[in-house]
């Protein structure tokens, strides 16, 4: 009944009823003006900004200031951390998702709650404690120390930092798709003779897959970009232990915006194509579990 | 008997005992030195000298217009991406146009950028040799390494926050009930109102709480733009920076508790939004199908 009083309220533009129908309700132009004017205004006329201001440089000066032997060192300071980082966070991910998904025991709440902390805590305050555990006076770090491992003010505490704050990627995309994952085909494929691991392998893994690699590319995504964190556990030595974007802080503080301007411009085109490749997967994820249901 | 037949007739899907608890046991294990040793350090070395000391640090007057700045910052920056949200999430969830998902993923955009990045950009447009700076500097406005760059800072971090939460949401609402409203004589306002608000009421919470704990705590892109000024431009993650590298450790986690407090507030807030969203999904399930389940915001990962 609905449907005929719409469509006879709709009258001559009845050639396309389903777009028209979803057009009864107002605002349109209001809120998709208002989105687009707010989206230009915060995130694309600034970020067209530093564009511009690359376009500025000469061909040679953009090539000296992000090849640079310092400039480099620091790419791959920055993307091998996140990989490891994001790397570790695929297992440590599962292995909680799966725990808090499937099993039962006391306190389970409040860890699922705490996964959520490197998100809500301020990556300064995530950086500083760190530091405080790990240096060689610190909790963890005096013990390690008589051993012959340092933790902090060098790469692992880097990758230890990029740990924390990309923790919650996975376990938070994983989690969902396990919730929804359907028991019947475990069962059949035990009926089937399957042992639990070969059911692991071959029934429950292939569901979880797209699930695991989106939350690794966002945890390598954000683990790119960080700095807070990092800054305080990291020493920051030249060609040894200084990320990328303290790389643009550091040319900032020597007025140098050229260069900043260059690095932030490499930086800003890898966060593109990261963003490209996770809404990929999404997509993929999403027609994966569409087609199951 | 019954217990053995429930037990067999698990065994298809669960591991043997051992196999749980060794993974339960792991999973601790990783829990406690990841989140709850950092989050123990803090208060820790925050009472190191006692808690007069620790308070000493906080009624500072440095850092009492840290507190200030910290407010007035995410009191500018939630409501400003709250309206933005709701007009997003309303326009891509409620039509079909072109380009959609284009909008969507330059939506998603300030997620993937650095916050150093974040601050540069807008170093670059109202610094001293940027687009505007000049005719900011003839007019005598300041807007970088002052508050307003401070607040626009934030405001392009947690861009996102709340319209990831709604667009997800209301997607899966549809528009049925709008229309309904609609052709029983409602004007847009009172659909909003009355009937679409109510629906996303919890995501709306989700992510405002979300928002609101990235705008206190944002330290990158608010380092570029803020340019240090003690008791002016300093945040509270700012100052505890400065407290650090002074070498005044208990100061510095004193205001780092304050901060890793904030963060527990968030949490607990967001874990009983969580449960308020399963019971009005469980009681939206017990009514009859006209008014299907929803998925719940926390199904949507959100950084």
């Amino acid at each position: 009944m609905t449907a005929a009083v719409l469509s006879a309220t709709l009258g001559s533009s009845g050639s396309r009823p389903k777009r028209a129908a979803r057009r009864v309700l107002p605002g349109f132009n209001l809120t998709l003006g208002y989105t687009l004017f707010y989206l230009s205004l915060i995130v694309l006329i600034p970020l067209s900004a530093l564009l511009f201001k690359t376009f500025t440089l000469t061909w040679d000066q953009f090539w000296t200031a992000v090849a640079s032997p310092r400039v480099l060192a620091s790419y791959r300071l920055t993307f091998g951390a996140s990989f490891l980082a994001a790397l570790f966070n695929v297992f440590a991910g599962l292995l909680l998702a799966w725990v808090l998904v499937r099993y039962s025991f006391p306190g389970k709440k409040i860890i699922d709650a705490l996964v959520d902390l490197p998100f809500a805590l301020p990556t300064a305050v995530a950086g500083i404690s760190l530091t405080a555990l790990l240096a060689g006076n610190g909790w963890i770090g005096q013990y390690l120390e008589p051993l012959g491992i340092q933790l902090a003010f060098n790469r692992n505490g880097i990758v230890i930092a990029l740990i924390f704050i990309s923790l919650p990627f996975v376990v938070r995309t994983v989690q969902p798709v396990l919730e929804d994952a359907e028991k019947e085909l475990e069962e059949a494929a035990t009926c089937l003779g399957a042992s639990r691991f070969q059911t692991f392998r071959y029934v429950i893994f292939p569901g979880i897959a797209p699930a695991l690699l989106t939350g690794f590319a966002m945890a390598f995504a954000r683990a790119v970009g960080e700095y807070g964190s990092v800054i305080f556990i990291a020493g920051n030595m030249p060609m040894v232990s200084e990320i990328t974007p303290l790389i643009i802080i550091g040319k900032l503080e020597q007025y140098d915006y050229a260069g900043a301007t260059a690095v932030a411009t490499v930086m800003l085109g890898i966060s593109f194509v990261l963003l490209l490749v996770i809404n990929g997967l999404q997509s993929w994820q999403r027609r994966r579990a569409g087609g199951k249901t | 008997m019954s217990a053995g037949t429930v037990r067999s007739a698990q065994a298809g899907t669960t591991e043997p005992v051992w196999v749980r608890w060794s993974l339960i046991s792991l999973a601790l294990v990783f829990v406690f030195l990841f989140l709850l040793l950092p989050l123990a350090a803090v208060f820790t070395e925050a009472l190191r000298k006692g808690l007069p000391a620790a308070l000493e640090a906080l009624r500072e007057p440095d850092a009492w217009s840290a507190i200030r700045l910290t407010l007035l910052t995410a009191a500018v920056a939630v409501p400003l991406n709250l309206v933005f949200g709701v007009a997003a999430a309303w326009a891509v969830a409620k039509y079909e146009f072109k380009g959609k998902a284009f909008l969507t993923t330059l939506i998603d955009l300030p997620f993937s950028v650095s916050p150093v990045v974040a601050g540069l950009v807008y170093v670059l447009m109202f610094g001293a040799q940027g687009w505007i700076g000049p005719w900011l500097m003839a007019h005598d406005i300041k807007i970088v390494f002052a508050v307003p760059g401070i607040i626009l800072a934030t405001v392009f971090v947690t861009f996102p926050f709340i319209a990831r939460e709604l667009i997800p949401l209301m997607q899966a609402q549809g528009t049925e009930e709008e229309q309904a409203a609609m052709v029983l004589g409602a004007t847009g306002w009172q659909t909003f109102w009355h009937v679409t608000l109510p629906n996303i009421k919890w995501g709306l919470v989700y992510g405002v709480i979300l928002c609101n704990a990235r705008a206190m705590g944002e330290f990158g892109a608010v380092s570029v733009v803020s340019g240090h000024i003690r008791g002016q431009t300093n945040t509270l993650p700012l100052h505890v920076e400065i407290l650090y590298n002074e070498y005044q450790s208990v100061a510095a986690f004193a205001v780092a508790s304050l901060l890793a407090l904030l963060a527990l507030l968030t949490l607990l807030i967001k874990s009983v939004v969580e449960w308020q969203f399963e019971r009005d999904q469980k009681a939206a399930v017990d009514l009859p199908p006209e008014r299907p389940a929803v998925s719940s915001p926390t199904s949507v990962a959100t950084p």
